[in-house]
């Protein structure tokens, strides 16, 4: 029944995560942290390591949470509950319809979920910051954390050294690895 | 020599499997770096997809859920394999994520009662928040402008806020299919008013009626571009059917696809038609 479950849920979090990896994120916030699967800091250290290791956040966290509840079953039922609706769709795609995303009432109706999507993530990260920067107190009460706010500065620097001298942005690995080597220093005194 | 053939094309489809656990072992950081390793794989080296499919496909994949590496695995996959290719290009895909999260998630707690790697996780959290808020920062730069997609975006954005800070939650699968509704909303309404503009009012009443073929219109002009490109490279079949309007494409298109279906063979073994 878990395995079924698992597989459903992660099936749903496929069929509407439009627009890569992080989209799926405010879903699987809503679906694992509300179920009490995960506390939101879990997934965050969890969503970490998807950044830092290979392959889709998608299927790293579906394989993720899938283990966590249910060992390797569940992990193989939560994968392939995420990657089956795109699947589907794509070869339903490639084989059939073509044209369908070339229709222009589908592409109204893009434009809509575009938005939504935009709005969701850019939501997501707002209130991610303002959980680690301000809300660090017991169960969520208000304390401002410094710590987090030089990590925050350190890394937006980064990213501008890289822009202005290497004309590329910084990839996510790397801006990991600063955050845990500040992390570590900063959050061990 | 059916044998022989099914020999080859297995060979082509394990080729297929190992092509994309390769491209999924070295796709940090998300989909975009896929990419460019597909690109030089198979369009490059192997020449199995040309320049404007690989076009097609990636604006296939941005516009239907799910992760860029999975759908592009799945559309070249059906490209050069069919079925079973697709099938093999997917599970290939997962396959590296798969085996080196499990193994992750099976020490990741006991890896975190270290002092040092709790502390490197806090740090780690700030870099989650930070990466995501970029990425929706770009996504919203990089958006197309139109009133409807900026102003969904702002509302999602004021509504989820507030949904965060009174603690409520509301799935954000409702709030997607809500999207997807406001802009199918914007599109009738647009055109309603385009057609009113036009001084065409009597064409109002069978506009209703008629979208439906209409829209066919707009699927019929694709599939012809999508034609166009294929007959570039597929030999006498295709031109015949390029004569037939709309009728012929599911063929045309079939056929293009059974020829890219026996690729992957003949690069193994010479010609197929020798057999």
């Amino acid at each position: 029944m878990e395995y079924l479950r698992l597989f459903l849920i992660f099936c749903k979090i496929g069929a509407v995560s439009f627009g890569g990896g992080y989209s799926m994120l405010p879903m699987v916030q809503d679906e694992v942290v509300s179920r009490g699967w995960l506390s939101e800091s879990e997934l965050m250290n969890f969503i970490g390591v998807a950044e830092s290791t290979p392959g889709p956040i998608a299927v790293n966290l579906a394989t993720f949470i899938g283990s966590s509840q249910a060992g390797v079953l569940g992990a193989l039922c939560a994968t392939a509950g995420v990657v089956l609706p795109s699947f589907l769709i794509i070869l339903l795609i490639a084989a059939v319809f073509r044209t369908f995303l070339k229709n222009r009432v589908v592409q109204g109706a893009l434009v809509g979920i575009r938005g939504v999507i935009v709005g969701l993530i850019c939501a997501a990260g707002v209130w991610m910051a303002v959980q680690l920067l301000f809300l660090t107190g017991e169960e969520g009460a208000f304390a401002f954390d410094w710590r987090a706010l030089v990590i925050a500065a350190a890394l937006a620097a980064e990213t501008a050294v890289f822009k202005i001298f290497l004309k590329r942005s910084a990839s996510p690995i790397v801006l990991i690895l600063t955050a845990a080597a500040l992390g570590a220093l900063l959050y061990m005194i | 020599m059916e044998k022989e053939s099914a020999k080859t094309k297995l060979k082509g489809l394990l080729l297929l499997f190992g092509l994309f656990m390769k491209i999924g072992l070295f796709t940090f950081g998300g989909g975009y770096a896929m990419i460019s390793l597909i690109r030089r794989e198979f369009i490059e080296k192997r020449k199995w997809i040309t320049a404007p499919e690989f076009t097609d496909m990636i604006a296939i994949s941005e516009s239907t859920p799910g992760p860029l590496a999975v759908n592009s695995a799945t559309y070249v996959g059906y490209k050069i394999g069919g079925f079973w290719g697709a099938l093999c290009a997917t599970v290939g895909v997962v396959i590296p994520s798969f085996v080196i999260i499990y193994v992750i998630s099976l020490f990741l707690e006991q890896f975190l009662q270290l002092r040092a790697v709790a502390a490197a996780f806090k740090g780690i959290q700030v870099a989650v928040a930070f990466l995501i808020l970029s990425a929706g920062i770009k996504m919203f730069r990089e958006m197309e402008k139109k009133p409807v997609t900026v102003a969904t975006a702002v509302l999602i954005f004021a509504v989820m806020i507030l949904l965060d800070v009174f603690a409520l939650s509301f799935s954000s699968v409702y709030l997607i299919l809500i999207g997807a509704g406001v802009g199918l909303a914007a599109y009738f309404a647009g055109r309603i008013v385009k057609h009113k503009k036009n001084g065409r009012l009597s064409a109002d009443a069978a506009d209703g009626a008629q979208s439906g073929g209409a829209d066919g219109q707009t699927a019929c002009d694709g599939d012809r571009s999508a034609q166009d490109a294929q007959e570039g490279r597929t030999p006498a079949p295709a031109d015949a059917d390029g004569q037939t309007a709309c009728g012929g494409e599911d063929i045309s298109v079939q056929n293009a696809q059974e020829d890219k279906a026996s690729a992957p063979a003949d690069t193994d073994s010479g010609s197929r038609e020798e057999e």
